[in-house]
């Protein structure tokens, strides 16, 4: 008993949870400001407009062709600079998560409303139903269906982007876990324990999707 | 007249696909669209709702221009119904839900009363048992007779069928065609493409034969199918019958 109460497997947990809870927090709220621009983006990617067209796909293309690593240091370093003001670090990672993963769920969103099939938008148009109400009712609640298995595994990814702000020194769960080896030398059983952490919330999750993906198949 | 085309042309991209095409149809009567695959009749049925856009010539549906810009088109398909060859259901839908949509949202009737609606037209179509499952349950001619319900749920003026039983299994294609049998006595201004020359022959007033973008031909159903004149309408038919 001793030998666990001593040991940095057990000691490091306190500062581990503190992490994760920060983790938890910037990737869900930044995953909700991510979906809406994602279904605004997505959409945008969908329409006969050029000009929106346009506008989207540069969005999603700048943000999937650069590295998350530069976009956080853009967002909390550059645009401090830019406007000649701080961003709180927590707010800056919140905004990063929702740029980046806005722009892949971007893209989610378009290949599910356009994987539906053209004769369900016939069918609710020659009803009557206008364009909105045949988005509204037939194909967006379809397309949603579609769309929950790779939703969540962008929040997977997402996840796992968080620990990169540990380099802004956001108090994350990496960053909280590398504070104690800094402190302790227990590199070892520290980072054990990190990736144990994040397996607790990504495994569970993964299972969960393969088990949706099935019923969707059916 | 229910429906008017005049001149009607069609092109998809460099492919014109209706070549003018001329067509009047009364108040009741049942027109049959009969022709080889290609000949332009599934466009033509989609060109009476809007659902392909007209690349030129004006369509007329009870004296609405459908290619004059300040149409309301949602209003005009309000009172068209349309049958599709792959039904069309909407899956997350039940039965019921699929047949009250329209009128709920198109004409803001309750959820109660549209239900209400709804009972009389499954009674209509043979599947009042089947109100409450989701569409992937039912059969093929199930699915095709929901969609009847579906169209009628509407009260439209005119019924547009496009090859309603073409995707279905030959037993089923019975119990699809008797529900349109019965809606053509009942009176329903209906257009038909169809391959059935059986319910062409038996339930069409008028038959047109279209080949190559137009019309070849068209007659009361005795006279096309017992004495075609032109040449193609002739050809055609020796091979289907």
């Amino acid at each position: 008993m001793d030998f666990i109460t001593e040991s940095h497997y057990y000691r490091v947990m306190p500062m581990l949870f503190e992490g994760l809870v920060w983790t938890l927090l910037i990737t869900g709220v930044g995953l909700i400001f991510g979906f809406i621009l994602g279904a605004i983006f997505g959409f945008a990617r969908l329409s006969k407009n050029k000009i929106i067209y346009g506008l989207a796909t540069v969005y999603v293309e700048v943000v999937r062709g650069t590295p998350i690593l530069a976009q956080i240091l853009f967002i909390y370093f550059g645009l401090s600079d830019l406007m000649g003001v701080n961003i709180d670090k927590i707010t800056a990672s919140i905004i990063a998560i929702a740029i980046n993963a806005g722009a892949y769920i971007a893209e989610i969103v378009r290949g599910a409303v356009y994987s539906i099939d053209k004769g369900q938008d016939e069918a609710g148009r020659s009803i009557g139903l206008t364009r909105n109400q045949t988005m509204r009712y037939i194909i967006w609640p379809q397309a949603f269906r579609r769309m929950i298995p790779p939703l969540g595994n962008q929040f997977v990814i997402s996840l796992k982007d968080t620990s990169l702000f540990s380099v802004i020194a956001v108090g994350e769960l990496l960053y909280m876990g590398q504070q104690y080896y800094g402190a302790t030398f227990a590199a070892f059983e520290a980072l054990t324990m990190v990736c144990v952490m994040y397996l607790v919330i990504t495994v569970p999750t993964a299972v969960y999707l393969r088990r949706v993906e099935r019923r969707l198949d059916v | 007249m229910m429906i008017s085309v005049r001149d009607l042309h069609k092109s998809f991209g460099s492919v014109e696909v209706l070549k003018g095409i001329d067509a009047e149809i009364k108040e009741q009567e049942v027109v049959c669209v009969i022709g080889p695959s290609g000949s332009g009749k599934s466009t033509f049925l989609r060109c009476l709702n809007l659902l392909e856009e007209v690349t030129s010539g004006e369509v007329y549906i009870e004296g609405d221009n459908l290619t004059d810009p300040k149409i309301n088109i949602n209003e005009v398909r309000s009172r068209v119904g349309m049958v599709f060859q792959h039904f069309n259901l909407f899956p997350h839908r039940t039965v019921l839900e699929n047949i009250t949509l329209g009128p709920i949202k198109v004409k803001g009737i309750k959820k109660k009363d549209a239900e209400k609606a709804a009972l009389p037209l499954l009674e209509k179509v043979g599947l009042s048992d089947k109100a409450d499952v989701y569409p992937e349950s039912l059969s093929g001619g199930q699915k095709q007779r929901v969609a009847i319900a579906r169209s009628l749920a509407m009260e439209p003026r005119i019924m547009l069928f496009d090859e309603p039983t073409s995707a279905l299994d030959p037993e089923l294609v019975g119990d699809v065609l008797e529900v349109m049998k019965d809606l053509a006595k009942e009176g329903m201004t209906m257009v038909v493409v169809t391959h059935e020359m059986g319910f062409a022959r038996e339930v069409g007033d008028r038959v047109l034969f279209m080949d190559e973008g137009i019309i070849m031909e068209e007659d009361v159903p005795e006279n096309l199918f017992g004495n075609p004149q032109n040449p193609r309408t002739q050809e055609f038919l020796s091979k289907v019958l």
